[in-house]
């Protein structure tokens, strides 16, 4: 399944979507793969200030904990709600289950994160190790 | 076959099935269907001779005297200090033969220990581990599957007992009412050759298609495991834990002839158990993981979690935990340590899981 070109991604699998100074944020469709099923995620409040690189939450699977990393700084505007009662709609569209809204701290730095393309080949690299 | 595969204790193993739904609708399917286990990585020790009783009794804590050929039995192989060398099941496969089925992660200390302590006994101890593939067939329509596969008479064989048939065409294959699942089931042993064994997995497939036979990774029999309350080694027991702490008493049968690690028992229960093994269900949003620290209500370190995981079939988040004895009734008000938070826990009966009695 090709990855939407309208969003950038990061290395540990997080999608994100922005719209000027705002942005969506979720994971991939390759991440909820190797996830399995998703039973539960952890999400910050609104008005969280989450910073490039760092975590943000977490997901967890029937057998794992995945932290999630922030593909860039910013804060918590909104969380989708919907997750916490029904985590596996991320396993169903993993790319419409947005987790957080964020309004971005520098736009810019968008541009060092990986293009759907540039990503497609990252995933079939670590898939061929 | 699509499996998700994972390193587990030098083993190539299938963790799960994508193509099977994952490990929620394989552990499902094997509490209210069918699911079959490759379990080849599963040890096998024989013990044969004269003396054989005597050495297994010796080596072990339940009492191998009161086995029927044809019968097995859930045990324990301990250290003098009356901890675990290893959990194991003891079948008597005929007079003087037994069989100890044993875990992957400890199969060579195994040998070595039950090789080392039964010299003194006229018996011979082979270790057959690589001589056979295990496949489990577990859940309720088990029986149903593998009858359309073997001549024996699966129901003329009770919960742990064992018979031999064809299976698959394989003459005197070894078929015991056994599982690690918490449900009825069988475990077939046949020859480990790979041909055969991937002749006879798919042949259970094929006849499985009819009660929806799902293939089962080890995530399943984790998750299966553990909300039917059966310990896994490195978790609920280990060489730290005794015998008594880890609530398995009564496979342990000290009125039985002397064996090792019955002296040490014996003090530890005149000196006070200390700390147990309590079943948790977390009461407020979280899921408590091996490793991870219980609290108490005011939120002191008192234990740790053994085994944690979301229950599929229950849909609940629960786990094991060793806690103080003081902290062990039921109902009693605990926290898990969840990434810095204290998550509230309650302990709750065991096994989480119980399967329905036939009617």
């Amino acid at each position: 399944m090709p990855f939407p070109t309208d969003c950038k991604y990061t290395k540990e699998h997080e999608w994100i979507k922005a719209d000027g100074n705002n942005a969506s944020v979720g994971i991939t469709n390759h991440a909820q793969e190797s996830l399995g099923d998703i039973v539960f995620v952890d999400l910050p409040k609104p008005g969280i200030e989450i910073t490039s690189g760092k975590t943000f939450g977490s997901v967890e699977s029937v057998k794992a904990v995945s932290d999630l990393y922030a593909p860039v700084s910013g804060m918590v505007t909104e969380v989708n709600g919907e997750l916490a009662t029904a985590p596996e709609k991320i396993n169903k569209d993993a790319h419409s289950a947005w987790m957080i809204k964020i309004t971005l701290k520098d736009p810019t730095q968008l541009n060092s994160l990986l293009s759907a393309a540039d990503y497609e080949k990252f995933v079939a690299e670590e898939g061929g190790k | 076959m699509g499996a998700k595969m994972v390193e587990f204790n030098g083993w190539k193993m299938p963790v799960e099935y994508p193509s099977a739904g994952g490990i929620v609708a394989e552990h499902n399917a094997v509490r209210t269907g069918v699911g079959i286990f490759d379990v080849s990585h599963m040890g096998d020790i024989r013990l044969a001779g004269p003396e054989a009783l005597a050495a297994v009794q010796h080596i072990s804590m339940n009492d191998a005297s009161r086995l029927a050929i044809g019968q097995a039995q859930y045990s324990a192989l301990l250290y003098p200090e009356g901890t675990f060398v290893d959990d194991v099941v003891v079948h008597r496969l005929g007079e003087g033969e037994y069989l100890l089925v044993i875990n992957a992660g400890t199969r060579e200390k195994d040998f070595s220990w039950v090789t080392d302590h039964t010299r003194q006994f006229n018996c011979a101890v082979e270790n057959l581990s690589d001589d056979f593939t295990q496949i489990a067939i577990q859940g309720p329509k088990a029986a149903n599957v593998l009858q359309k596969l073997t001549d024996a008479d699966l129901s003329a064989v009770k919960f742990y007992w064992v018979t031999r048939g064809t299976v698959c065409g394989l003459k005197n294959t070894l078929i015991a009412r056994t599982g690690y699942t918490g449900e009825d089931g069988f475990e077939i042993y046949v020859p480990s050759d790979e041909a055969t064994s991937a002749r006879v997995w798919s042949e259970i497939l094929e006849a499985g298609k009819e009660f929806g036979v799902v293939p089962c990774g080890l995530g399943a029999r984790n998750t299966l495991r553990l909300e039917a309350k059966l310990p896994l080694y490195g978790h609920e027991i280990s060489d730290t834990i005794n015998v008594w702490e880890a609530g398995l008493g009564r496979f342990c049968k000290m009125e039985k002839p002397d064996f090792i690690g019955r002296a040490s028992l014996e003090k530890a229960r005149a000196q006070g158990i200390r700390r147990g093994l309590v079943g948790l269900e977390m009461t407020d949003r979280g899921i408590a993981r091996d490793g991870y620290k219980v609290l108490d209500a005011d939120g002191r370190d008192v234990g740790y979690v053994t085994s944690g995981s979301p229950a599929p079939f229950l849909k609940k988040n629960i786990a094991l935990a060793y806690v103080p004895t003081e902290l062990a009734a039921l109902g009693t008000e605990l926290k898990v340590e969840i990434r810095g938070q204290g998550v509230k826990a309650q302990v709750v009966p065991t096994p989480f899981y119980k399967k329905p009695k036939k009617t």
